[in-house]
């Protein structure tokens, strides 16, 4: 069997990848599962995995090569396998040929790196073939989302461009579709592209930041000290590649997507004894207040398909599977890994999960299928003590639940007014595909799942 | 008398005013023009369109003593300098009267006289007949500027004069010394020159046309000084004397001074802002440097209140105050225009052989860290420039190495005014080299050197 290993689409920004480097070399023994290679998106580094076992027969694309999303990058297959045509017809799926670069192109013209040729939005004309842009679905196939989501621009519409704005996007892997054209008529131009290019890579940004100047020691005077700061008014911090997708990506979510928010406040003193008493016992994980929130959501979007939903065209896509992408704070940003199936896992797997999750989006080990397919996210801010927020739901999503703090605060019970603990619960909706009483019921299940929470464990 | 209404009054009706005041028409105001000298402003009548008349006599003297080259034998021939005068005048009159033509086509009211700001919406003009109040719900000041002299010098128009009076004096000095290297000064040069005037142009920095790519000044300082013109940079003019036997300038260069004398002195060291009498300080209007401080949409620190053309600095240009001109109209009129790309004003020098650029130097590109590719083509390898015997010159395209942008396009040569046009599109477009060589060019034509230099950028030239 042969299996292509093709460059995956990890965001809807996501144009161009680069294989950081590959674990296996030409002739390795592969097995389905291994990681063969790391590979640096806009976002994150992930891990790429092998889902056909047999020997990885050609790397097509060495370490640090930059190649468009679908690229093939090399291919396993068993010893005997006649791998030519693969390797000779590499798809190129979601990167036709550059418009400005005919086949009479000018070999002087700046070359692409790569062995595929850039993406040139403009032509972009078919929805890349699914398959071979995902064809390493992992073992549970069906949880894998069916298709990338459509490009912003309507499919098929030509996207106004000038020549050097698609010049500098196919050299810096931006994605023209997700830029709005500040040109006549709405044309991106190069100011477009250069304010969404993706400033330094991750390694320049992540620099320490300049130490502070030591306070020079002023023995005399102990009363008041200015702490030291910098001698400018201000410094331009260039953006990371990961703010710089965040940028882009939330006033295309925020902009079109009319968000509604319902709150709640949910009694959360039974849930927080069942947690302490969880967490006492012996070789347990640990679990946290946000695991019971995911389980509570897990289960709520069963019940309640209309919020598992997404705009999909002139469809409502309804997911049968609670994947739920659980928002990590990062030093350059925020990711959201998946966690995946979150209705039918026990507590304690999703606690054992999430945590994995966490520390690898930190460590920037994640692996591609880890950071797609959601179809509703969580952003917990607990940890900063806030009280609520809302949040902006992350496309093609439906919604986001927004989670504050466990807060002690003054209640009435039965009467008289106790101290309880309360948790302020705000969901974001897309009305387009969901109205305000299907959010409110959605929490109502939620609230009563933490408040009897021993449904959680059932 | 009761002040007279309008939607928009505009100050000056030079090229950014006019163009301002037609523009506002177009957009369904009313508009009233006050004007202190004759309409069409310095650019008609006293600058752009008289010296283009004169240069063109210059050309076509320059023709007839190159006359043997094609075959024709003459037998002496006399160019008389007061009728180049007298047909530059007749040039200008006649644009000037388009002007007041196209104005009572979109009735569009001209008041003569000068206009002085008496609050942010009225405009009282005084002219032969007395004094008329304009209110306006907007205005638009478009004064210009005015010929600018160097400390101590005064410009008497007599011995000491400025393109004012070189425009309007049929005499013709035997000598000429021109200070300032810049268009004004090298254009008055060549005219003079082509006329048998012996000249003398100097010029305080380093080259002539200092603010165009260092191979444009190189090769029009060789070009002037094989023609017979004294070209003198680097030199530092200390005092200007009149006296008996003409004028005497002293002058200091690398640290030694002497004097030069001359019949005549062309003042051409640059223009200033026509920003007093007109009520600015009253209304607190902001200034810097002496031009007025405008938004994007040329409006002055004074709400309704926009300025445009020379008196608003960066390029004292014609061209760039007729593109004011509109932005501020369509401003007025709620149309939320483009704001004028002021890095894409080309820059165009009338002398043999004329001087035309956009974008950047390949200095200035370097200097701003652009990793550069730059392409040349002599205008000796076109045929077309060949055909015509205008060989002088090249075509020179700086682009970067990466995205192929053209950041910057430099030209010597015949026509180089109307070439730079291809150009200039092309950057509006944000095209890339590319484009340009994918553009089929006609054959034989002087824009062929475009293609060329282009191709040369990609090291892919075909005729050289």
């Amino acid at each position: 069997m042969i299996t292509k290993v093709l460059m995956p689409k990890l965001s809807e920004a996501m144009e161009t990848g680069k294989v950081i480097k590959w674990l296996k070399k030409e002739g390795d023994a592969i097995k389905g599962g291994d990681v063969i290679a790391e590979v640096e998106t806009d976002k994150a580094n992930v891990e790429i995995e092998a889902f056909g076992s047999g020997v990885l027969r050609k790397i097509s694309v060495d370490a640090g090569g930059q190649v468009p999303v679908g690229a093939l990058i090399g291919i396993i297959a068993d010893p005997s396998d006649d791998i030519s045509s693969v390797s000779t017809a590499a798809p190129k799926p979601a990167a036709p040929k550059p418009a400005a670069a005919p086949a009479a192109a000018p070999a002087a013209a700046p070359a692409a790196p790569a062995p595929a040729p850039l993406p040139a939005m403009e032509t972009y004309k078919s929805e890349p073939a699914t398959t071979s842009v995902m064809p390493m679905a992992p073992a549970s196939a069906a949880a894998v989302p069916s298709a990338p989501a459509k490009p912003v621009a309507a499919s098929g519409a030509r996207l106004k461009v000038s020549p050097l704005a698609r010049k500098i996007a196919a050299q810096s892997g931006v994605d023209l579709r997700l830029l709005q054209g500040s040109g006549p008529g709405g044309r991106i131009i190069r100011r477009d592209v250069e304010s969404a290019v993706t400033a330094p890579r991750p390694g320049a940004a992540a620099q320490p930041a300049p130490a502070p100047a030591r306070p020079t020691a002023v023995p005399s005077r102990p009363a008041f000290v200015i702490p030291p700061r910098p001698a400018a008014e201000f410094e331009d911090l260039p953006l990371t590649p990961m703010r710089a997708i965040i940028a882009k990506r939330m006033p295309l979510s925020k902009g079109p997507v009319p968000h509604f928010y319902v709150t709640s406040e949910v009694a959360m003193d039974r849930a927080w004894e069942l947690r302490e008493e969880l967490n006492s016992l012996d070789g347990q994980p640990k679990i946290s207040v946000n695991d019971l929130v995911i389980k509570a959501c897990g289960l709520a979007l069963r019940k309640n398909p209309g919020v598992n939903a997404q705009l999909n065209g002139q469809a409502i896509r309804v997911h049968h599977r609670a994947h739920i992408g659980v928002a990590v704070s990062l030093d350059a940003g925020l990711i959201t890994p998946v966690l995946r199936d979150c209705d039918i896992k026990p507590l304690g797997q999703i606690a054992v999960e999430s945590r994995d999750l966490a520390e690898r989006a930190r460590a920037g080990k994640l692996r591609v299928q880890e950071l797609t397919g959601a179809t509703f996210s969580i952003s917990n801010l607990g940890m900063f003590d806030v009280e609520e927020f809302s949040a902006i739901i992350n496309p093609p999503e439906g919604a986001i639940l927004a989670v504050g703090s466990v807060l002690e605060k003054p209640v009435v019970v039965d009467g008289a007014v106790a101290v309880g603990r309360r948790l302020k619960l705000t969901i974001a909706c897309d009305h387009r595909v969901m109205d305000g009483a299907m959010g409110a019921r959605f929490l109502q299940d939620v609230k009563r799942l933490l408040e009897e929470p021993l449904r959680l464990m059932v | 008398m009761a002040a007279q209404q309008f939607d928009v009054v505009v100050v000056g009706t030079g090229p950014g005013g006019y163009v301002s005041a037609i523009r506002c028409a177009q957009l369904g105001l009313t508009v009233a023009t006050v004007e202190d000298d004759r309409p069409g402003g310095v650019c008609l009548n006293w600058g752009c369109i008289p010296t283009k008349a004169l240069l063109r006599n210059a050309e076509v003297v320059g023709l007839f003593n190159r006359a043997e080259e094609f075959g024709i034998r003459l037998k002496g021939f006399e160019a008389d300098y007061a009728q180049a005068i007298q047909r530059s005048r007749k040039v200008a009159d006649r644009m000037a009267k388009g002007v007041e033509f196209l104005f009572r086509k979109n009735k569009i009211a001209l008041f003569p006289g000068a206009g002085l700001l008496k609050s942010r919406t009225t405009v009282e003009v005084k002219g032969k007949d007395g004094v008329q109040t304009l209110e306006g719900k907007a205005i638009i000041l478009a004064t210009g500027s005015e010929p600018k002299s160097l400390p101590g010098v005064t410009i008497d128009e007599k011995t000491v004069i400025s393109s004012n009076g070189a425009v309007r004096s049929e005499a013709k000095p035997r000598s000429l010394i021109v200070i300032g290297a810049g268009a004004v000064g090298m254009e008055f040069a060549d005219v003079y020159a082509a006329y048998g005037v012996e000249v003398t142009v100097l010029e305080a920095l380093p080259r002539v046309l200092p603010i165009e790519d260092e191979e444009v000044s190189a090769q029009i300082g060789r070009l002037f000084t094989r023609r017979g013109v004294a070209v003198r940079t680097g030199v530092k003019v200390g005092s200007v004397g009149t006296g008996k036997a003409g004028v005497t300038v002293a002058v200091e260069a690398e640290g030694r001074k002497e004097s030069l004398n001359a019949d005549l002195v062309l003042m051409a060291v640059g223009r200033a802002a026509r920003t007093k009498g007109l009520g600015l300080e009253a209304l607190g209007v902001a200034l810097e440097r002496g031009f007025v401080t405008v938004s994007p949409t040329m409006e002055t620190s004074v709400k309704g209140l926009y300025a445009i053309g020379d008196m608003a600095g960066r390029q004292l240009l014609a061209h760039k105050a007729m593109a004011e001109g509109v932005v501020a109209a369509e401003a007025i009129a709620g149309r939320g225009p483009r704001p004028v790309d002021y890095g894409n004003v080309p820059s165009c020098t009338y002398c043999r052989p004329q001087v035309a650029s956009i974008g950047q130097t390949e200095a200035q590109a370097r200097a701003n860290g652009r990793e550069v590719t730059v392409g040349r083509f002599p205008f000796t390898a076109n045929g077309k420039a060949v055909a015509l015997g205008e060989t002088e010159g090249f075509l020179k395209v700086v682009a970067d190495k990466t995205t192929g942008e053209l950041l910057g396009v430099h030209i010597v040569g015949a026509e180089a005014t109307e070439l730079i046009h291809e150009f200039a599109v092309g950057r509006t477009l944000e095209a890339t080299l590319e484009e340009i060589i994918h553009t089929i060019h006609a054959h034989p034509t002087l824009s062929e050197a475009a293609l060329e230099a282009t191709l040369a950028a990609l090291g892919q030239a075909i005729h050289i």
